[in-house]
């Protein structure tokens, strides 16, 4: 193996590197070369190539997303903010919550079991090495069309994958998104959100202090998966006939993540730790160098000490190398030995690779030889920043101008049914529970709500009943007509998700999907999303807490619709009183929080029924979304609501099926007399809940909404002797549609398309 | 004296904290027992809980069968000890021979969780003393390897001998011979059920209370045995 030293770049500063093979410009080559005053060798020129890479630096996303940093509304609830591996939220009684969602979206086209189940690998070594126990997990998930075989290959593979790794890590999965639409054919995106909770005095940082601590690399073993384009520099520029190209999908081992959360919440408890980072993508040259960035001093690291999978690694590879189920962790000298046998009793490889000094270097050894030298604040956070032209594209005015207004609608009693009918089994709103019956719910035994609920909700404390909700959503196709009003839509939805289960929303992180950044037109999209979303919190009173953004979701020239993922977590201070969607006590009184209107652009009726999309999506007024979240709460508080049920996908039909066949309790309903039964159905209009109130609590839920100035309309009782849902006012006639069939058309469509 | 219960936490296990509530909120004490420590604590009976240990490496529970604590384990079972284990904690006593037959993969091929009927078939062994036969519960399922199979000569002898501890209800959802969710040895002291009684302890946080009965019922046969006082 014939090793590029410090001494070998120095000597021969005209030997010709192959930077564009690795994805880096010339211009960044030619900055790189400036920051060394010499040639990179190859370790070096690798080290940089993947942490400036878009995935790891964030160089197109940056500019942009200061303005969630910016914009942050005080809020004495952020302990920890964007920036570490994930930020953390106080949520009372001495307890600090951590989550984030991240994306894993192009190996799972590729290998699809593997790349989703690396995904949650990754998300939860973000949130223990913040000192937190991860307590649940979600996965919004979209594909591409259904009918399309692909989308069998690819969705099958992605769930069995977080199936086989999630199940195995022992963490609840209480919620996510599974959308379908074409859009995402070539780019199906699997994001994935860890939860973890923490006691305050455990939060944990990534940095180094201290100097004479020594670096320890401990979990998996390295191996030669998930290295990508770094083979070039060890296959076709030093070694030509070193080992073949590697596969760029790392391979997971959840028994071995399971074993590294154990492990690392011990030592973190024991007080064995300093500074504590995971590793994920880019490797050991990330977790050094942002590592040593965020100390104080330097760091040298023995490369030939990382213990191998495959002894023919060369040091680039090594560096590079994104083997899943490893941590690295900065510990006192006189801690090493107990944390040796932390590892010992978890049956978890740990080596000391490294110790931290006050060079201001980062300098990497092998084998005796020198072959990294650089300043780690130039590989960790001194990327390149774009701020890439971006543009309002032409054909917006026209996607806007075709509105829904011509789509045919139901025009008779037996249209509406049948409608509802087809509606229910559409991909979209039919039942999940095909996917989400493979994923274990009840793990921890602290799981008070998991999907189908609005909301997913963990309790933290046995003893006083403190929880969590949290929820994840995006209605693409409102961003894709109008991506700063999608963005907000999409965060009022998972705000008023976690809202009607009865958790106050706290906070907000992101999975930010977007195509290709170098085509002005998703620029645009990306920057009036990140603008949306951070006006909204900042009007909400809600900071981002972090996030990730994956950009190149694109296939050609065709890019994936916008797709701001927005999760958003709320507290409830005792479980108890959370609020159900399911119905269920005779002569309860149903109504509508909220008003609807014409607003069918970029609905799921539009999209299942007529392929359409286009026109401007539904209005938002923050300040009402606001105010609906308080009775919300103020509801769940005072015990005035039986079930709650927020109005999106599919509206008010989707809402009352999906109650319906929750309880099997059937229902009498009558269109309001100021709206005709279509809109009153499938319009989309923001802000709205039906909430299911107990005759006894009805004037103080009437006095809750005067107080407030909040429109609430009575739409029916609940009818306890009935198993369908009477619905009166359709032109002139009651339809009735049985919930046993209704459920039966739901259950129907993921079993025949994938099962 | 309040009956000691150990629960087992092998690498991989997952359920080992709820079954130790499950053991608290019935009355008992919930003793932490390692799987490399050959030594079981002197407690009263013990739980091997679900989860995947060992990665389910090789074939469910056949490496645990080999930890350190196992060999103490299989001693006590076969002198009388009260022994419960619920999902993988089933496959690791088929694996050591405390409990015929073996779980073999859902027939169906995948994961499943759900809230699983159950009709309750025995009601002497020291974990379902506190049921009736005929009793129908509500119990969370969660698997991908619990199809119970065993040859038809077994299958005969369980049910003859009444060590058919509850069967599946409505549906069965892993293709179980004969429907059987859980059984028993021929003394009655370990017991092996796929369905997890520890996840419905509490209202809020299970379909129900109805695993509750398992727990009480062996704090019950503990009294009863003279093993512990009331």
């Amino acid at each position: 193996m014939i090793v590029d030293k410090v001494s070998d770049a120095i000597a021969t500063p005209k030997v010709l590197q192959p930077f564009a093979e690795l994805g880096l410009k010339k211009d960044e080559y030619e900055s790189i070369r400036e920051i060394l005053g010499r040639r990179p060798t190859s370790s070096e020129l690798a080290m940089y190539s993947v942490m400036w890479s878009e995935h790891c630096s964030y160089k197109s996303s940056k500019v942009h997303l200061r303005q969630f940093g910016d914009k942050v509304p005080m809020n004495d609830s952020m302990l920890v903010g964007i920036g570490e591996n994930a930020g953390v939220v106080d949520i009372g009684q001495g307890w600090a919550v951590t989550f984030k969602v991240e994306s894993h979206n192009h190996a799972p086209y590729v290998e699809p079991y593997q790349g989703a189940a690396t995904g949650i690998g990754g998300i939860v070594r973000d949130i223990i090495s913040m000192g937190a126990r991860p307590v649940a997990v979600m996965d919004p998930l979209r594909f591409g069309d259904p009918e399309n075989p692909d989308t069998r290959r690819v969705l099958t593979g992605i769930v069995s994958g977080i199936c086989g790794y999630g199940n195995c890590l022992g963490l609840p999965n209480i919620g996510g998104e599974i959308v379908f639409d074409p859009s995402y054919q070539g780019n199906p995106l699997v994001n994935a959100l860890c939860v973890g909770t923490m006691k305050h005095k455990d939060i944990h940082l990534a940095k180094a202090t201290g100097l004479g601590n020594a670096v320890i690399l401990y979990g998996a073993r390295t191996g030669g998966d998930g290295i990508g384009g770094v083979s070039v520099l060890a296959s076709e520029t030093f070694s030509a006939d070193g080992p073949a190209k590697r596969p760029s999908v790392q391979v997971g081992d959840p028994f071995m993540e399971k074993l590294l959360i154990e492990c690392t919440l011990e030592v973190l408890h024991a007080g064995l730790v300093e500074g504590i980072q995971d590793l994920g993508g880019a490797g050991i040259s990330c977790a050094t160098s942002e590592l040593a960035s965020n100390g104080e001093g330097g760091m040298h690291v023995w490369l030939d000490r990382v213990l191998l999978r495959d002894s023919t690694l060369t040091p680039e590879e090594i560096l590079m190398s994104e083997s899943q189920e490893r941590m690295c962790a900065v510990v006192e000298p006189g801690k090493i030995a107990a944390f040796m046998e932390v590892c010992k009793k978890w049956d978890v490889e740990a080596v000391v690779i490294g110790d931290v000094n006050d060079s201001g270097r980062l300098t990497v050894e092998w084998h005796g030889e020198q072959i990294v030298d650089v300043p780690p604040r130039s590989v960790a956070h001194d990327g390149p920043v774009y701020d890439r032209p971006y543009a309002r594209p032409d054909w917006m005015d026209s996607r806007n101008a075709a509105g829904p207004e011509n789509l045919v609608r139901p025009s008779s009693a037996a249209e509406v049914k049948q409608t509802w009918l087809t509606m229910t089994g559409t991909p979209n709103l039919a039942s999940k529970s095909w996917v989400t019956s493979q994923f274990d719910r009840y793990v921890m035994g602290n799981t008070i709500l998991a999907q189908p609920e609005d909301s997913g909700m963990i309790r933290v404390d046995e003893k006083t009943g403190l929880g969590v909700a949290v929820s994840t959503d995006c209605n693409a196709r409102f961003a894709a007509l109008d991506p700063y009003r999608g963005a907000q839509l999409a965060f009022a939805e998972s705000y008023r998700n976690v809202a009607v289960t009865g958790a106050k929303p706290l906070a907000v992180t992101n999975c930010l999907n977007f195509g290709s950044p170098e085509d002005p037109a998703v620029m645009w999209q990306f920057e009036r999303a990140v603008t949306g979303l951070a006006d909204a919190c900042l009007e909400m009173g809600t900071p981002v807490t972090g996030g990730n953004v994956s950009f190149y979701n694109q296939t050609g020239d065709v890019a994936i619709h916008p797709t701001p993922v927005i999760g958003v977590l709320g507290v409830i201070d005792n479980v108890e009183l959370r609020t159900p969607m399911a119905w269920g006590r005779d002569g309860e009184l149903v109504y509508l929080l909220g008003t609807t209107r014409d607003e069918i652009a970029g609905s799921e009726w539009a999209h299942a029924i007529h392929k359409h999309l286009g026109g401007s999506p539904p209005l938002l007024d923050l300040q009402t979304e606001k105010t609906l979240a308080e009775i919300l709460v103020a509801g769940s508080v005072q015990k005035l609501f039986s079930a709650a049920h927020d109005v999106s996908e599919g509206g008010i039909a989707q809402t009352i099926a999906e109650m319906a066949m929750r309880s099997g309790v059937g229902v009498n309903l009558e269109v309001p007399a100021s709206i005709d039964a279509f809109t009153f159905l499938w319009s989309e209009s923001a802000t709205r809940a039906v909430v299911v109130v107990p005759q006894n609590q009805n004037d103080e839920f009437l006095w809750l909404c005067a107080s407030k100035s909040f429109p609430a309309t009575k739409i029916g009782e609940v009818d306890l002797s009935s198993k369908s849902i009477e619905l009166a006012g359709v032109f002139g006639e009651t339809i009735s549609i049985d919930i046993t069939e209704l459920r039966a058309i739901s259950e129907e469509t993921l079993p025949r398309l994938f099962g | 004296m309040t009956p000691r219960v150990g629960v087992i936490t092998f690498p991989g296990s997952l359920d080992d904290k709820d079954a130790a509530r499950a053991i608290q909120l019935a009355g008992g004490e919930f003793v932490a027992l390692w799987h490399a420590d050959a030594d079981l604590h002197s407690v009263d009976a013990i739980v091997l809980p679900g989860g995947f240990s060992y990665g389910d490496y090789l074939r469910c529970g056949a490496i645990a069968k080999f930890a350190p604590v196992m060999e103490k384990l299989v001693d006590a079972a076969n002198g009388g000890l009260p022994i419960l284990g619920i999902c993988n904690g089933f496959q690791i006593l088929t694996e050591a021979y405390l409990l015929p037959g073996a779980l073999t993969r859902n027939d169906h091929l995948h994961f499943i969780c759900r809230d699983q009927k159950l009709r309750i078939e025995n009601n002497t062994s020291a974990w379902t003393s506190d049921f009736n036969v005929g009793d129908e519960i509500l119990i969370p399922l969660k698997n991908g390897e619990g199809g119970y199979v065993a040859d038809e000569k077994t299958l005969d002898e369980l049910e003859g001998e009444g060590r058919v501890i509850a069967r599946y209800l409505e549906m069965n959802p892993n293709g179980s011979r004969r429907d059987i969710a859980g059984i028993s040895n021929a003394r009655g002291n370990v017991v092996g059920i796929m369905p997890h009684p520890e996840h419905a302890v509490e209202k809020l946080a299970g379909p129900s209370t109805d695993g509750l009965g398992f727990f009480t019922s062996l704090l019950k046969s503990l009294i009863n045995d003279g093993k512990v006082s009331a």
